[in-house]
Parts: C-alpha cells; sequence; structure tokens
C-alpha cells in the first residue's frame, strides 16, 4: 500500500518537472501500453501455471464468473446513472 | 477497442504459455509481475504528473470523489442480489465473494478461513474473473457507461493493477480518482467480509 502510493508520489514529481516536453512525455505513453501487455502475459502464464485454478475451473469457474459478473455490471450500471448525473463534464463554457 | 484486442491477445497467449508450462522456471517462481507493476505505476505517476489537466479534474470533483467507492458498494450489492436469484449459493456467500472487490489474495484467504476451501476458491476465481473483466472490457467500458464504469468495474484494483487501463480508457484525470477508489475500498475488504459473515 505505501509503496504504491510513494512510487506514484515519485512518478508525479517526475512528470511535473518534464511536463513541457511532449515528446518525452508521449514516449511514457507508449511505454505504459507495452507494461499493460507485459503485465497481462504474466497474469495469464500465473493462472496457465496454478493447478488449483486450471483444475476447479469447469467446477468452481462457472459460479465464480457468474458472480464476478453480477457484481461488475451492478456497478458499472449504477456508475453509468450517477456519471451522467453528477459528473458529466459540462458542455457550456461560462459554467463555474 | 483496438487496445483491448491487443490486450486480450496476450492475455490468451500467457494463459497457454503457462499451461503447456512453455516458460522458465525463473519467470514462474520469481515474482516478476510485482516489478512490472512497479514501473508501470511509475509510468503513470509520470503521465499524471505531466497533466496539467489531473490535479484540476480532482478539485474540480473535490467531494464528489467520495461518491464513487459508495456507487462501487451499492452497484456490486444489487448486482450480487440480481444474480443470486438464478444460483443455487448461500446468500451470504454470494455477497462475500462479491465483495472481494477483485482483491482476490485479502479476499479469499479471509472466506477460506471463513467458509472452508470451496467457497475460498469462488472467491479466488470469481475475484481475478473481476479484475480480468475489468482489463478487457475497460476501454468499451468507458465508452458505453461513461468514464466511471472502469473505475467501479475495477474495485479495489483500479488502485494498482487496473489502474493503467483505467487511465488509459478514461483518460489522465482520473488516474487519481481511480487511485483514492482502491485505497478506500482495499480498506473495506476485509471489514465487509467480516460483517457479511457475522451479522
Amino acid at each position: 500500500m505505501i509503496e504504491i502510493i510513494l512510487i506514484m508520489a515519485a512518478g508525479i514529481a517526475v512528470g511535473y518537472a518534464i511536463r513541457g516536453r511532449k515528446r518525452l512525455v508521449k514516449v511514457v505513453d507508449r511505454l505504459t501500453m507495452y507494461s499493460i501487455c507485459l503485465l497481462l502475459f504474466l497474469l495469464g502464464v500465473a493462472i496457465g501455471v496454478n493447478e488449483l485454478i486450471v483444475k476447479n475451473m469447469h467446477i468452481l469457474g462457472l459460479r465464480a464468473f457468474v458472480l464476478s459478473l453480477g457484481g461488475v455490471m451492478g456497478s458499472v450500471f449504477l456508475s453509468w446513472i450517477a456519471y451522467n448525473l453528477w459528473f458529466k463534464p459540462k458542455s457550456t463554457k461560462n459554467e463555474e | 477497442m483496438r487496445s483491448s484486442i491487443v490486450i486480450v491477445s496476450f492475455f490468451v497467449i500467457g494463459v497457454c504459455v503457462g499451461l503447456i508450462r512453455f516458460v522458465p522456471d525463473a519467470i514462474i517462481h520469481n515474482d516478476y509481475s510485482q516489478w512490472a507493476l512497479y514501473l508501470l505505476l511509475f509510468l503513470i505517476g509520470v503521465s499524471v504528473g505531466a497533466d496539467p489537466n489531473s490535479i484540476k479534474a480532482v478539485r474540480e470533483l473535490n467531494i464528489r470523489i467520495v461518491l464513487i467507492p459508495v456507487i462501487t458498494i451499492v452497484g456490486t450489492t444489487l448486482g450480487i442480489v440480481s444474480v443470486y436469484l438464478f444460483m443455487k449459493i448461500d446468500f451470504t456467500d454470494a455477497l462475500a465473494v462479491g465483495y472481494g472487490f477483485g482483491y482476490y489474495s485479502l479476499s479469499s484467504i479471509f472466506i477460506t478461513e471463513i467458509r472452508g476451501d470451496e467457497m475460498g476458491v469462488v472467491a479466488l476465481l470469481s475475484n481475478i474473473f473481476r479484475e480480468i473483466i475489468t482489463l478487457l472490457a475497460a476501454p468499451a467500458m468507458a465508452l458505453f457507461f461513461g468514464k466511471l464504469a472502469p473505475i467501479v468495474s475495477g474495485g479495489a484494483t483500479s488502485m494498482d493493477t487496473t489502474l493503467p487501463i483505467i487511465t488509459r480508457s478514461s483518460g489522465k484525470e482520473y488516474a487519481i480518482i481511480s487511485l483514492f477508489h482502491g485505497i478506500v475500498l482495499s480498506f473495506l475488504v476485509p471489514i465487509l467480509v467480516t460483517i457479511v459473515y457475522y451479522f
């Protein structure tokens, strides 16, 4: 928890220092995408080699999947309503 | 949308590689994902710091930022209730699994302690699925259901593993909001799971 906040804070400080340099910022964005792909690949590997997960996938997997789908859909639906009510950026310019 | 497809392919290749053990032992036994994640968090920090809009967004949303974890909790509860009606499972179990909010390591340990191995595995799988669904669908969610959707979908993981894709899908101005949301929910996971089973 603490290391996450510290790493982010360090990143923000570095980012603030290079804020004017657009090309450097673009490189950072591309590196971010590469890291996402690497991380997803590693998560896939971790699931593939985990026998507990692989063996029980067909029995408990469906139950687990339905529950996660329920949780995700419920919160996404509610956030959709909330976003439109309170969070959507106002389109008019002179709005304070 | 294209980034979702790229991400799915990398994940699927990873699973296949893991299944056939076509990886050096070093990758399995060393937790490189931890370091990849740290690198990622740093990179996100850099792009947040370099973007003048990011601080502006937090200031503009101010008190509403607290509302987002509430939306996630209430929405997850509603969703679990509605799928529970079609399942043969204890209501408390269903709710406890849902209140993992994607934090699979912690919630599966808690639920294994209280309810045994089987529910522990369901909690583990279900919360991994929540993370995976978010990673895969975040770009589409932001497009169709607004910029908060990837954050609430990510649950507790919106502070770390799903933060990169949320930042990509909803925009850099949502990175700090997402981080805040994830931290609040991570704290609440053990509390809510315990409350569900003992009250």
